[in-house]
């Protein structure tokens, strides 16, 4: 272990990235990304309020009608029934106000290895958003550019139009992440846990209380919120580092593998307090996952990345849609299909480097 | 628990049905930020406090680090002092070595401060604290000063226990203020020390190795145990340029009332503090990859 080894830890791309001749799928993506959700009109999801499908904004160029049409079968969502959506999400960003996030040929190198390379993105405001991929895709990295975390050392990074690279402090303050691991103190209680980052977000004193019982409330753990965070369950810890991040009142929720490692029943828990309180606040969450089923489930729009380059983005009807056409059969595709199709044949288990795989072990163990 | 009211309050922007969210109106709007000297003491506060927080919930730390401190006052301070082997003008040597045990025992725990940094990264919640509104100096002020507040805690039970064994120690309330600054300033020091370490090193194996050749030795080279004059020339200048020996120096001038060069002691523990600051906040970037 040489210190050498050590910046590239997470970001265990591959050295051949390209071999696989997968050029088509990445030039695909870029067309797309350039196409967000940005001309979204918000009028069009407050009418039609009462069909989940319809809150998907769909990229102004790749709306077909029959795209269109399959997200809004594609995409339903089970967590929530129609009757339980609210007529006006609060906050609702004005149109034409900026992108949640906007990257624009994004590349980081960890040594030799190209972890992320030249990812355009752009995520609109109050959408869900999935980023998607292996371990080892350089879904980690872009999280980390965006969250300021690392530099940004080609490319631009805005964060509803500030620059992560440059205004730091101002692009921290929208954020509410989430990180990997199980990131809660099991020193502290609960209440104490969110308490720390009401302190570190200046919430004022005399509001802390009040804000923390409400952060504590919208993830159901009122009852939990005075004993230590380590007797908590795996799903516990998730729904406490999700209130953690709320009490801010962030703009943009950053989750990066928020389920990794829970079971079924928490996984479906730790999404349903995420679509509520999105719903509730109107806040836009970027999320990474490798878990491609939730990803179908419960985001407008994915990017599908792959040995650091986005290899398709749309909404998961559209792509699925889109392989359905290719294929010319009647079968329909999941959003793994759609995956294993633009990936390639590069889907070995080389992903994922000795440390990031412990690191995963480890998370799952004290999720356990 | 589905049921929504009967009547949506009209036009209320953030009244919400959903389940199971209820209540979120304080959720909506961002806290006003703090600016200028505010946000460094905010935060200090904050990570002073979390330290407060887990002791209170287990205090088990606590008891186990009296242990090491006790067995030097106990066997090393008695027994020394019948052998009269160091001189120590005027007080009994007991006396004389107690506020050395007390900053020993607090440079001991600053030192191990930068494992749970490496402990604190590898978990995720240093990365969630990279990510708020703190700048990096500030969050190092923080947990210096959170190490600061642990080595007070721990100079307090030396205190006691040197009381109980006799050790004749001031209670004037000034002196023993000063007291807990040169603590919080020689724990900011040696915590920052610690935490430039993990920056360079960033595994806890190593920082373990690490801690462990240099603590010693910083005892050692130091006044802690025995005069400066006693001393080979070599291990003179070492002791010199050690921030701990300003730190006993400057405890045993308040506690035992002896000759002591205060202003000199907290000027050099204030630099050093400053120093190691400005030094692991700049390294920090390292463990936020």
């Amino acid at each position: 272990m040489s210190d050498e080894e050590r910046p590239r830890a997470d970001a265990n791309a591959d050295v051949g990235a390209g071999v696989n001749g997968n050029a088509g799928g990445g030039a695909n993506a870029n067309e797309n990304a350039g196409g967000g959700a940005n001309g979204n009109p918000t009028g069009a999801e407050t009418e039609a309020g009462a069909d989940p499908g319809s809150l998907t904004p769909t990229g102004a160029d790749a709306a077909t009608p029959t795209a269109a049409d399959a997200t809004r079968t594609g995409a339903t969502r089970t967590g929530a029934t129609p009757a339980e959506r609210p007529a006006t999400p609060a906050e609702r960003p004005a149109p034409g106000s900026p992108d949640a996030v906007v990257c624009a040929g994004l590349s980081y190198v960890f040594g030799e290895t190209r972890a992320v390379d030249r990812v355009d993105l752009r995520v609109g405001a109050g959408e869900v958003f999935g980023l998607l991929g292996p371990n080892g895709a350089g879904k980690t990295t872009v999280i980390r550019c965006m969250t300021t975390l690392l530099p940004v050392p080609s490319g631009k990074v805005t964060v509803f139009g500030h620059d992560a690279a440059k205004e730091a402090m101002a692009v921290r303050r929208l954020l509410g992440y989430v990180p990997q691991q199980l990131s809660a103190d099991g020193g502290l209680t609960g209440r104490e846990n969110v308490t720390l980052f009401a302190r570190v977000f200046d919430v004022s004193r005399k509001e802390r209380a009040a804000r923390v019982q409400q952060a504590l409330e919208a993830v159901d753990l009122l009852e939990s919120a005075d004993r230590l965070a380590k007797t908590y369950s795996g799903g516990m810890v998730r729904r406490l580092e999700l209130a953690q991040a709320l009490v801010s009142a962030p703009r943009l929720l950053m989750l990066d593998e928020p389920t990794i490692g829970l079971d079924p029943i928490a996984r479906t828990s730790v999404w349903e307090h995420i679509d509520a309180v999105r719903r509730a606040t109107g806040m836009t969450v970027l999320v990474t996952t490798h878990y491609m089923d939730e990803a179908d489930q419960y985001c407008d729009r994915v990017a599908l990345m792959h040995r650091g380059r986005i290899r398709a983005l749309g909404t998961p009807g559209e792509l699925k849609a889109d392989l359905r056409e290719r294929r010319a059969d009647d079968s329909e595709p999941t959003l793994e299909d759609v995956f294993r199709d633009v990936a390639g044949s590069g889907l070995g288990d080389e992903g994922g480097d000795f440390r990031s795989v412990r690191s995963t072990r480890r998370t799952a163990t004290r999720v356990g | 628990m589905s049921e929504a009211p009967a009547a949506p309050r009209p036009g209320s922007a953030d009244a919400t049905t959903a389940r199971p969210v209820d209540q979120l109106d304080l959720l909506l709007t961002p806290p006003t930020p703090r600016s200028g000297w505010r946000v460094p003491a905010a935060r200090a506060w904050a990570m002073c406090l979390v330290e407060l927080q887990k002791l209170r919930h287990d205090r088990t730390e606590l008891y186990t680090r009296a242990v090491q401190p006790a067995l030097w006052l106990l066997i090393f301070g008695e027994t020394f002092t019948r052998i009269h082997a160091i001189p120590t003008p005027g007080v009994p040597y007991l006396d004389y070595l107690a506020p050395g045990i007390i900053a020993q025992s607090a440079m001991f725990i600053a030192i191990f401060y930068g494992i749970m940094i490496i402990w604190e990264r590898d978990a995720g919640v240093l990365t969630k604290l990279l990510v708020t509104p703190t700048p990096r100096a500030a969050l190092i002020t923080g947990k210096a000063f959170a190490a600061g507040v642990k080595s007070v805690i721990q100079a307090v039970v030396v205190v006691v226990l040197a009381a109980i064994l006799g050790v004749s120690l001031t209670w004037n309330p000034l002196k023993l203020l000063g007291v807990v600054v040169a603590v919080i300033l020689g724990s900011a020091f040696f915590s920052c020390l610690s935490m430039s370490i993990a920056g360079i090193v960033l595994t806890r194996d190593r920082l373990m190795g690490i801690g462990q050749a240099i603590t010693m030795p910083l005892f050692f080279a130091s006044n802690a145990l025995y005069p400066v004059a006693v001393m080979p020339g070599w291990l003179q200048v070492l002791s010199r340029i050690n921030p701990l020996s300003y730190e006993v120096d400057a405890l045993r001038g308040l506690l035992l009332g002896t000759h002591a060069h205060l202003l000199l002691d907290f000027g050099v523990l204030l630099v050093a503090a400053l120093a190691g600051i400005t030094a692991a906040s700049s390294l920090l970037g390292r463990l936020a990859r």
